[in-house]
């Protein structure tokens, strides 16, 4: 069975090893050089203590092959869904082949599992192969990120570390289930790709934040969180802060607020918050004070504060693994219902 | 082994519509059975649950003695080939029998060699270029290497042409004789099945009308002419298939074990076609059924 199974699949696995090969072939080499690039720019800023600037052009040096990279991983579970699950029974349904195998001397149960876990295996292992690679690949570049690209950012987490392996697993047992339940090849794709992108959406805007209580706390304004001051022609004072918190570098921010003294929002990230009694005349905040770092103080010292609710970096891996789990569960729980099909419903 | 298949009282149900119903048939062994009637009539679906394909709604199936499909083994008995005869197009008729050693613990590697090598197919050649007569007989090959006991086939000649249908029969034919193997393949026409089946079953309505030997119920069968004449004064010995009246004429085809003596007819002996044909006569046959039943 074991060799039906791969001479069906045959095709599809060369394919899919050859873009695997592609993948590492433009990999390698390059990721060699960032990896070089990173420690000896690194060695030099740290003597020439200008960092920023370093990771910025580092950063826009590899912009385009990172996000090229992030997009591989983030479609290869789909496509396996797509072209090894939904068609692995329909296709069989719709030329009666399932009728000449389920003749042999096998039970319906054993070929659909072996058909299950052989390709099933084959398609985690290519996702998961290139998860990894692309991680290591990015490595330097996830340690120098800007907001927005961090490693716990919602795109760069789904295709860092093992998740990937969890996504293809899942894609794949749902492509196959759709296909039992539609029968018919083309909309099983089609309704794979629509059930696939809408959990994939699902879990990192509903369910990824609270997989972990995420932390929530205030914060001192300062130069990592705010964005910029303003004085408005009547004299009246505002404040403008990021979703970056202070000293809790690449944390995933879910929510960064400006409160007033008495805790009450008063502004969420990216909108200007008033501030009372700041004046605009003279003092830290004027014009012309001298150091731009008093303002964040003058205004602290009034009680203002950032209150952020995030999950820290070091969740990283926990919340890879959480999410991992609940993939391999939904891929059970789908693979369940396939068996169970088989037994039941489908002649 | 005395018996291929039992079935008491099966049915099967697609939802509010009976694909089968109250089949109650013992087939014996050492025949090959031809399983006949018109399209829809639920030849595939006893077929189905011959081999375990399907489950019963109601009713009792036993094949060679166990469920079927339940088990390799009892799947190693019963080979299947599926109507219009499926194959993997991707895959070359020497792959097909690769498949086949290596899914059937009784394959006979040198038979399906041999047949293959005699009916002429390449063996590099992909399924999906085979004619519908060269795929026919690779499905065929397939289910005979298998070394089943009993063989089902299910239209298995329906979409081929009047020569490849010969050639197919006649190899199924040889093959029977040669593995003493028992077979039930279905078709709706009667012609196919004449040459080379000794026993009979009519399925019409998803009920079975009527089982047997095909020369005990050549036999039994009769077709009386004569004077114009109601059903109900024939004598009771003899039950009534199809009728079919004129103004001054009456024609019955009727089944009974005793000889018919009444001058008044003139009996004429019916071919295997006419049998069936008397028995798709639907009206006549929901007219008798009722008092049949009442009877039991």
């Amino acid at each position: 069975m074991i060799w039906l199974t791969w001479r069906q699949l045959r095709g599809a696995a060369v394919m899919t090893a050859i873009l695997l090969g592609l993948l590492a072939a433009v990999l390698v080499p390059t990721g060699s050089q960032l990896a070089a690039d990173y420690t000896g720019g690194l060695a030099a800023c740290i003597r020439g203590d200008d960092c920023v600037g370093f990771y910025d052009q580092l950063f826009d040096d590899y912009e385009i092959p990172f996000l090229a990279s992030i997009l591989v991983v983030l479609i290869l579970p789909a496509m396996i869904g797509l072209f090894w699950g939904a068609p692995l029974i329909t296709r069989e349904l719709e030329a009666d082949t399932h009728l000449l195998v389920w003749n042999q001397s096998i039970t319906r149960t054993r070929w659909l599992a072996v058909k299950l876990g052989f390709t099933g295996l084959i398609a985690v292992a290519a996702a998961g192969t290139a998860g990894l690679a692309v991680t290591w690949w990015s490595g330097p570049l996830d340690q120098s990120a800007p907001e927005g690209f961090a490693l716990m950012d919602p795109l760069v987490f789904s295709a860092r570390g093992i998740a990937p392996l969890g996504y293809a697993a899942f894609a794949f047992a749902l492509g196959v289930t759709v296909g039992m339940l539609v029968r018919r090849t083309l909309p099983a794709m089609a309704l794979t790709l629509v059930a696939f992108a809408a959990v994939q959406l699902a879990m990192p805007l509903l369910v990824r934040p609270h997989l972990i209580p995420p932390v929530t706390s205030a914060f001192e304004l300062g130069r990592e969180n705010v964005d910029g001051f303003g004085i408005n022609r009547d004299g009246t004072f505002d404040v403008r802060i990021k979703a970056a918190i202070p000293g809790h570098t690449g944390a995933w921010v879910l929510s960064s607020e400006l409160v007033d003294p008495s805790g009450r929002t008063i502004a969420v990230s990216g909108q200007d918050g008033r501030i009372t009694g700041v004046s605009t005349t003279s003092g830290a905040c004027a014009p012309a004070a001298g150091s731009p770092d008093g303002c964040p103080a003058e205004v602290n010292r009034l009680g203002y504060r950032q209150k952020a609710t995030y999950q820290p970096l070091e969740r990283f891996w926990p919340l890879q693994w959480i999410e991992t789990g609940i993939y391999a569960l939904l891929t059970a729980g789908l693979t369940g219902l396939c068996f169970r099909w088989i037994r039941r419903r489908l002649s | 082994m005395t018996t291929v298949l039992t079935a008491q009282a099966l049915g099967k149900r697609y939802g509010r519509r009976w694909a089968l119903r109250e089949c109650t048939i013992d087939i014996p062994a050492g025949h090959v059975v031809g399983l006949v009637g018109p399209n829809g009539a639920g030849k595939t679906t006893l077929l189905k649950l011959a081999s375990g394909q399907l489950e019963p709604t109601a009713g009792d199936i036993a094949v060679l003695g166990g469920r079927p499909g339940g088990t390799p083994a009892q799947l190693a008995r019963v080979g299947f080939v599926a109507q219009d005869t499926p194959a993997y197009a991707g895959l070359t008729v020497a792959e097909h029998l690769r498949l086949g050693a290596r899914l059937n613990p009784r394959w006979d590697d040198g038979m399906a060699r041999e047949r293959v090598a005699r009916l002429g197919l390449d063996p590099a050649q992909r399924a999906g270029k085979l004619s519908g007569g060269q795929r026919a007989q690779l499905a065929l090959t397939l289910g005979l290497a298998k070394r089943p006991e009993l063989l089902i086939l299910d239209e298995p000649v329906a979409s081929l042409d009047p020569l490849a249908r010969r050639e197919f029969l006649q190899g199924l034919m040889e093959a029977t004789a040669e593995h003493e193997l028992s077979v039930v393949l279905s078709s709706h026409l009667v012609s196919d099945l004449e040459r080379i089946c000794d026993y009979l079953i009519v399925l019409v309505d998803s009920r079975v009308q009527v089982a047997g030997e095909t020369d005990r119920l050549l036999a039994a069968h009769h077709r009386l002419t004569g004077p114009r004449r109601d059903p109900d004064r024939l004598p009771a010995g003899q039950h009534v298939v199809s009728a079919r009246h004129t103004d001054r004429q009456s024609t019955y085809v009727v089944r009974t074990d005793a000889p018919i003596h009444d001058p008044a007819w003139t009996v004429t002996r019916l071919s295997l076609e006419d049998l069936v044909l008397a028995y798709m006569d639907k009206p006549a046959a929901a007219d008798r059924r009722a008092p049949l039943e009442v009877q039991r």
